[in-house]
């Protein structure tokens, strides 16, 4: 066995991987999270909802219809998507421009209602999903073995995110989102549509969860749970990026997950407390939050 | 709304009287989680903090008294004044830490601390992990009084409940409540007038999160059992759902939110339909936010104005 100073390198090598994965889920959802954030200003409880959703519908996908993982990959976030524009335009439209605790307190209310019924249908165990024939092997690195899957995550989450960077900082699209995070009344005096633009956020955000859902149905068990056990970690990491910046919300992420996988390694009873124990250092030093903007 | 004497005549009969018509067990169920209400109602009704982590000290104050009744032989008594006196402490230090940011983000930092809670209490020794304390024995009140009957046991709960409740009513109606109001309704004019809103809301927070302990301890003596699920983050969000479904902000609607949401658990749980709770919570937290802003007591008093004033 590979060691270095003392340390099992295997071991090492093995929670830091297992860290970047959950890293490069909490990237995706913090990023959902902010996006929406920027535009609506409100904190998406059901996000953790839609992410157990994206997961579920892989899954129904593949056992009702026979739909396989390549196809969900696209079709499923565009369907947690149209999901997110419906749950916006019917249910968050209405109290849009009030206090926006309220529509903190809507979008938990969704949590629960989809988390119940998935509970109630199909009980609180996990449903087993397999991974896809083309990424059932893996490859074997000088201190670790690397499945192919495992692989496919980080480098498919660091891409989506990579191009929803560049989407909204680099492109036209991405600079009227950014203009109606600044001043929405200016941008609508401007002939644009902000009403859809706000609706097609709130979908995109959610449409990422969803397809952090469909990347994590073959690692994790499908279960009603996975999201709300997610999503207040998830909370903690906003708290310390802070929601100012994309860039800032999808380092977070990762780092956060790396952080957590070296716990995991070093000091493994505090692993499920480490990120609820930098978020309060963090709050200490620097309450704004490490890449936060506002006081 | 100032109470007048009649009205808190009635209200105490009425309490001293029900056990005679209902289940006592059910009624302290009801009373424990209507204290727990009101001390959350201080917050979010009166002081415009939504809190997202409050079973963190209804828990605290339940292990703590769970673990101090089996282990030590104090008595009630005082087994409840240290889990609320802890509930109290852990407060000041997460009420620190939350009043340094606002709104959402205060209700993000209220269940990532709860939730760091939750995790500590699965692993820590003294908590029996996933069975939780269980066989607390209830004692006996001041070395004296046996309160394994249910029925001195329920007036012992009443009393508590309605030593929370009148301190709610007192800070709510005193200065002090004033300027949590203040704050609610218009925090840079609060500070403008020279009012420290930080302590403020600390204070405000302390003062919930230990009536939360009390609540908590209460309730562990009652069912003789402390468990993960007082502090799981399902509670912090049902504790939510009774303040707004009975009217944030009123002083009775946390009590009329309490009875009716542990109405609907007592008869929908244990059966097949347990796991419709869950929807139906949420349906009617969906509901409250679009259409019954004002909660049951809030409704009702709107009506009250509108027809007799």
């Amino acid at each position: 066995m590979a060691t270095f100073l003392g340390i099992n390198l295997f071991g090492l090598f093995g929670q830091l991987l297992v860290g970047l994965i959950n890293g490069s889920f909490y990237a995706l959802l913090s990023l959902g999270l902010a996006i929406i954030f920027g535009l609506l200003k409100i904190i998406n409880f059901a996000q953790g909802a839609m992410y157990m959703l994206g997961a579920f519908a892989a899954w129904m996908a593949l056992n009702y219809f026979g739909i396989n993982y390549w196809a969900a990959l696209i079709l499923v976030p565009l369907a947690v998507g149209f999901a997110g524009v419906l749950i916006e335009r019917v249910l968050l439209r209405p109290i849009a421009g009030e206090d926006h605790l309220y529509s903190l307190l809507l979008t938990f209310g969704i949590a629960l209602v989809l988390q119940g019924l998935f509970t109630q249908i199909y009980g609180a165990s996990g449903q087993p999903y397999s991974i896809p024939d083309a990424l059932k092997g893996g490859t074997k690195l000088p201190f670790m073995y690397l499945p192919d899957y495992r692989a496919w995550i980080i480098v498919a989450s660091v891409v989506v995110c990579g191009l929803t960077w560049f989407m909204i900082e680099k492109t036209r699209l991405g600079a009227y989102l950014r203009a109606g995070t600044e001043n929405p009344a200016m941008l609508q005096a401007f002939g644009i549509n902000v009403p859809l633009i706000v609706t097609l956020t709130f979908g995109f955000g959610v449409g990422l969860a969803g397809f952090a859902g469909v990347m994590a149905a073959p690692v994790y068990s499908v279960s009603p749970d996975m999201g709300s056990n997610m999503l207040i970690v998830v909370f903690a990491i906003v708290v310390i990026g802070g929601m100012g910046s994309i860039g800032g919300a999808i380092l977070t992420g990762l780092g956060m997950g790396i952080i957590e996988g070296l716990t995991k390694y070093f000091y493994p009873e505090a692993s499920t407390t480490v990120i609820f124990a930098v978020m309060v250092i963090v709050l200490l030093l620097k309450p704004a939050g490490l890449f936060g903007k506002e006081a | 709304m100032k109470m007048t004497n009649t009205k808190i005549a009635l209200l105490v009969g009425l309490g001293l009287l029900a056990p005679l018509v209902i289940y006592p067990v059910f009624l302290m169920k009801v009373l424990c989680f209507a204290l727990f209400a009101c001390a959350f109602n201080l917050l979010l009704g009166f002081t415009g903090l939504l809190s997202f982590g409050h079973a963190a000290f209804l828990g605290t104050g339940g292990y703590v008294t769970g673990y101090l009744m089996i282990n030590t032989g104090l008595t009630p008594e005082l087994g409840i004044l240290c889990g609320t006196l802890a509930a109290g402490v852990v407060g000041a230090v997460y009420g620190k830490l939350a009043v340094k940011r606002e709104g959402i983000y205060f209700a993000m930092v209220t269940l990532a601390l709860a939730q760091l809670l939750f995790f500590v209490y699965l692993q820590a020794p003294f908590t029996g992990g996933e069975d939780g304390l269980q066989g607390v024995p209830r004692g006996f009140l001041f070395g004296l009084i046996d309160l394994t009957d249910n029925t001195y046991l329920y007036y012992v709960v009443y009393a508590i409940f309605l030593f929370g409740f009148w301190l709610v009513y007192r800070t709510v109606h005193s200065p002090f409540g004033q300027i949590l109001k203040a704050i609610r309704e218009n925090e840079p004019r609060a500070i403008s007038l020279g009012y420290n809103v930080s302590q403020y809301k600390w204070v405000a927070f302390v003062i919930s999160a230990a009536l939360a302990g009390l609540a908590g301890s209460t309730k562990t003596l009652v069912f003789q059992l402390a468990s993960l699920n007082d502090v799981h983050w399902h509670l912090s969000g049902e504790v939510v759902l009774m303040t707004l479904l009975g009217g944030m902000g009123t002083i009775a609607g946390p009590l009329v939110g309490a009875g009716v949401v542990v109405t609907i658990q007592n008869y929908l749980s244990g059966g097949e339909l347990g796991n419709y709770v869950s929807i139906i919570m949420g349906v009617i937290f969906i509901i409250c936010v679009l259409l019954f802003r004002n909660g049951i007591v809030g409704e009702l008093q709107r009506l009250i104005k509108r027809n007799f004033s």
